[in-house]
């Protein structure tokens, strides 16, 4: 079939497809197929097209690279294993299962492997419990660390059964936290390596060095994982025999494997070929590990600046920071007048983490920032753009952390309507997840159902034991007994108002939307079950002059066919300015009569803004002063988000114990609701 | 109507005989011997299981004084702590409650998770932790001054995140605060290899086991694993069972529900042992 025939045809078969405008471009990638080729191609993409008309798309995108590896057959087996996953899980994770040709093939071929994906959660979960500092897993073409994310490859097949390769991840992954725990990088490597010529082969010797003494590194703090690497790697190669035991000592450092290296590559010796084996990246570990340095040391001495004013015109003022290394326990302590000093978090861990690069505390890391010593790299940010004709229907201050002061009047907030969707999701998630609504609703109607018995009463449906002792006893010695003997049940007046703000910026864009949407249909069904009043806005918005916020459901709109179009809406738009919608909803929520208010906040990162003004410290800062504001209104704020990296920031932001952070985006709307529950119970 | 009418029982209160074991952390025992000498009432905060009750006990023995302790639930009401009458046989009969006994006895009174009563306790509270040092019961028309060596202890554990409990600063702010967290790993070690009779090899490692867990904070688990857990955990392990399995037990089921999160936290036990 020539380009202009096969265009027709694929039009009308993809005609629903959002990639529609891309079928010319299609077109001519199916044209030099062999027309039998194109043929199944057009029949199979047809076929997928009438389930949902992007994954057509895709087979026919992939078709001509997939018919290099598959028969006839085998094509249509791909096409119904990326339906089945459709059915089954949804569009993500059918896509995903199509362009993962090579898991395709391996498990045709019988072969057991394991996915990246599968085990990341687990394994993340696993790297943080091990952690000193945080550590983000990713994957990547083979496994390696730039000291602050640890890669690894995207599917393992090297063990004979599914468990096999997922302890070698795990092992993998434990061996890649060993480079960034014990000292891997604590040397400038590159400088070293440069001294070979032969610079690939020095690499592998050093990975390989470096794998021996951190495996017995890990080995004697937990013995458990060592055994882990033991049975992962086997015995270790026999040329590698004469630098065990120094390598192994509880002394040796990377300092030791040099010495090795330089041992090995005299002689000109060939690496063994290893069993597990992560690589070295000398140079970008280096500088990762020397702007996290430069980061932290700048953090430590803000802190020690702050303490240092605090401390004001006391006699300690004048006194300097020194550090005290506690030897048993390897940690650092920093004192002022002799005294150890009570660091911030986020200092502590910036004190950890140098301690860890370094092994001891820099001298210029002890002297406070002095005023204006140090300019956070944030640049100023940009001035007023895309100002709306229509009036801001409200302005709000905001906090600047460098001035230490208000911005007033910075904010523009527009309250917009969101655009009604056709309500299509919301009919959907309540069918597939009828049968976890019933029961949510049932959990709920529990809670609601503690009813209270009120004693002493007038009249009640039972006598009150302790009121009639006290009245035979008061009638007995004379007094005038009373006559308030009765026993009444009340149901439970919770008094709470609870105001939900939705994420509603662009990187929400595809499965945290829906996720977020499937979540709030699923609370909106709760919460109708149990009584409390509340409410749901959106917030996005682009720079300071235009902070959208979208009222899903007001306090007062009753949970019906409006709000769930406004739900369906819900859509992702532009950049998550925090602060302000903060201290939107919290005018909105403190208007309440209810006794006790909460803000449940729904977000998958950090505050951020179009420019870099709000990205980084400044937004944290100002959502951090927004919050703090909020709670001098008597509002309880809380934060889930999926941000798995939000650890470090969500503590000083949220403050301990208030926030959730979910490692699934998927669990969203099964947690929510919960979490909700144990917030108010 | 005077109180001396019907007839009141009070409970006797003993004296802790033995010295409960208990490992300093800072200067909390100096603290609170000073805010004992000072009439002052004290607050204890801290996740659970880190020692505050324990803590309390050692107190109360070092001090030579009875300890009264009411761990407080949602029902919890001031009648429950101040005391009610009964009808025995014939006679009407006055049951001082726990507070009273302890104001009378001049003891201890230990009111443990106090964010767990309902509000109304506060009234009775708030007298006794203030420089009136008073109770009153008002079903007795008797205002009880408190003996110099009657002592009020609440505690509460500020990582619960429920809106509905959270300390009024009104009440929070008669109390001298002392803050408890888990033990430096040193200490916490010799801690459990004492209480948990293992040793001090296996309770480093199940200290290790802890931080771990820790680590986890926030990220799934609402807390990590607390001192308490640990001596769990050693108990069984010198009651013979086998390490991982005694942690798998103790630790890791004792912290989760979750079938993800319960995966993560064997994988932990497994890493250390």
């Amino acid at each position: 079939m020539f380009e202009h025939e096969l265009e027709e045809k694929l039009d009308a078969l993809l005609f629903a497809s959002p990639s529609h405008r891309s079928i010319e471009r299609l077109a001519g990638l199916l044209a030099p197929l062999p027309r039998r080729h194109q043929e199944l191609v057009l029949h199979w993409a047809g076929v997928a097209a009438q389930t949902y008309a992007e994954i057509g798309y895709l087979i026919a995108t992939l078709a001509p690279q997939v018919l290099t590896r598959l028969d006839e057959q085998d094509f249509a087996a791909w096409v119904i294993a990326g339906l089945d996953a459709y059915d089954k899980e949804g569009l993500r994770p059918a896509m995903e299962t199509l362009r993962d040709l090579e898991g395709f093939i391996a498990v045709k071929e019988g072969r057991a492997f394991v996915r990246f994906a599968e085990i990341e959660p687990r394994l993340t979960r696993f790297v943080q419990g091990l952690a000193g500092r945080p550590l983000a897993l990713k994957a990547g073409a083979y496994p390696w660390t730039d000291t602050e994310t640890i890669y690894l490859p995207e599917r393992l097949a090297l063990g004979r059964s599914a468990e096999e390769n997922r302890r070698l991840y795990q092992a993998l992954a434990v061996l890649l936290w060993a480079q960034t725990h014990y000292g891997t990088f604590a040397i400038d490597l590159e400088a070293e390596l440069a001294r070979w010529p032969e610079r690939e082969q020095a690499l592998t010797w050093l990975a390989q060095l470096e794998t021996v003494r951190l495996s017995a590194c890990v080995e004697r703090a937990l013995p458990g994982l060592g055994r882990l690497l033991a049975e992962a790697r086997g015995a270790w190669p026999a040329e590698l025999a004469a630098a065990l035991p120094e390598l192994q000592a509880p002394d040796a450092t990377v300092a030791t494997s040099l010495r090795w290296l330089d041992h090995f590559m005299s002689a000109g010796a060939v690496p063994p070929a290893p069993s597990l084996h992560p690589r070295l990246d000398p140079a970008t570990a280096w500088r990762v590990r020397n702007e996290r340095i430069a980061r932290e040391i700048a953090t430590l001495r803000q802190a020690l600046a702050a303490l240092k004013s605090a401390a004001g015109g006391r006699a300690a003022a004048e006194e300097s920071f020194t550090a005290r290394r506690d030897d048993e326990t390897g940690t650092v302590e920093i004192l002022l007048a002799g005294e150890a000093v009570k660091l911030p978090d986020a200092a502590q861990a910036a004190l950890h983490s140098l301690v860890l690069d370094l092994g001891a505390l820099p001298p210029e890391a002890l002297t406070p920032a002095g005023e204006g010593a140090w300019t956070p790299s944030e640049a100023r940010g940009p001035g007023p753009q895309g100002v709306s004709e229509r009036k801001a229907d409200a302005y709000y201050d905001e906090w600047d952390y460098q001035r230490n002061a208000y911005r007033r009047g910075w904010c523009h907030v527009y309250e917009m309507p969101v655009k009604p969707g056709d309500g299509a999701f919301v009919r959907e998630t309540r069918r597939r997840y009828a049968a976890f609504i019933a029961q949510l609703k049932r959990r709920f109607e529990a809670v609601r159902g503690e009813d209270r018995i009120l004693g002493r009463q007038p009249e009640g449906e039972e006598i009150d034991l302790d009121a009639l002792v006290e009245a035979v006893n008061d009638r007995k010695s004379g007094a005038e007994p009373s006559p308030r003997l009765f026993c009444r049940r009340m149901r439970n007046d919770r008094s709470l108002a609870a105001m939900f703000m939705v994420d509603m910026s662009g990187s929400t864009k595809g499965w945290v939307n829906d996720a977020e949407r499937e979540a709030l249909v699923m609370l909106c069904e709760a919460l109708e079950a149990l009584g409390d009043a509340y409410a749901i806005y959106g917030f996005s918005g682009w720079t300071r002059t235009r902070c959208d916020i979208y009222r899903i459901k007001g306090f007062d709109d009753r949970y019906d066919d409006a709000v769930r179009a406004a739900i369906d809406g819900i859509e992702a738009k532009d950049y998550t300015r925090m602060g302000v919608a903060i201290r939107h909803l919290t005018q909105l929520l403190a208007a309440q009569a209810a006794r006790h208010k909460l803000l449940v906040m729904l977000s998958d990162g950090r505050p951020d803004d179009f420019g870099d003004e709000y990205r980084g410290t400044y937004g944290i800062e100002d959502t951090r002063r927004a919050l703090l504001e909020a709670r001098r209104q008597g509002i309880r704020s809380y934060c889930v988000t999926i941000d798995r990296h939000g650890q470090d920031y969500l503590k000083h932001m949220m403050g301990p114990a208030a926030f959730t952070v979910l490692d699934d985006v998927k669990k969203l709307p099964l947690k929510l609701a919960d979490i909700y529950r144990r917030l108010t119970v | 109507m005077t109180p001396t009418a019907i007839k009141t029982i009070t409970p006797a209160l003993e004296r802790l005989a033995r010295a409960p074991y208990y490992q300093p952390v800072a200067d909390e025992v100096a603290l609170f011997e000073a805010a004992a000498q000072k009439r002052l009432p004290v607050l204890l905060k801290g996740p659970t299981g880190c020692g505050k009750t324990r803590f309390v006990e050692y107190m109360a023995w070092k001090l030579g004084r009875p300890l009264v302790t009411v761990a407080c639930h949602d029902d919890l009401t001031t009648a429950d702590l101040v005391g009610r009458y009964l009808i025995v046989g014939e006679e009407t009969v006055w049951l001082d409650g726990p507070l009273t006994a302890a104001v009378r006895n001049g003891a201890i009174c230990y009111l443990d998770e106090i964010v767990e009563a309902r509000k109304d306790t506060t009234v009775v509270i708030h007298p006794l932790a203030d420089t009136r040092r008073a109770l009153l019961v008002d079903k007795r028309g008797e205002l009880i001054q408190a003996p110099d060596e009657f002592m009020l202890v609440i505690s509460y554990n500020p990582g619960y995140q429920s809106v509905l409990k959270e300390i009024k600063p009104s009440t929070r702010q008669r109390f001298v605060a002392l803050e408890f967290d888990y033990p430096e790993p040193e200490l916490e070690a010799r801690i459990v290899a004492n209480e948990g009779g293992v040793d001090l090899e296996m309770a480093k490692k199940l200290v290790k086991l802890g931080e771990l867990t820790r680590n986890l904070k926030g990220a799934g688990l609402d807390e990590g694993a607390s001192t308490r857990l640990l001596v769990h955990a050693a108990q069984l392990i010198g009651a013979g069972m086998a390490p991982s399995a005694a942690c798998i037990a103790a630790v890791a089921r004792a912290l989760s529900d979750d079938p993800d999160m319960n995966e993560t936290l064997d994988d932990l036990v497994r890493a250390v042992f």
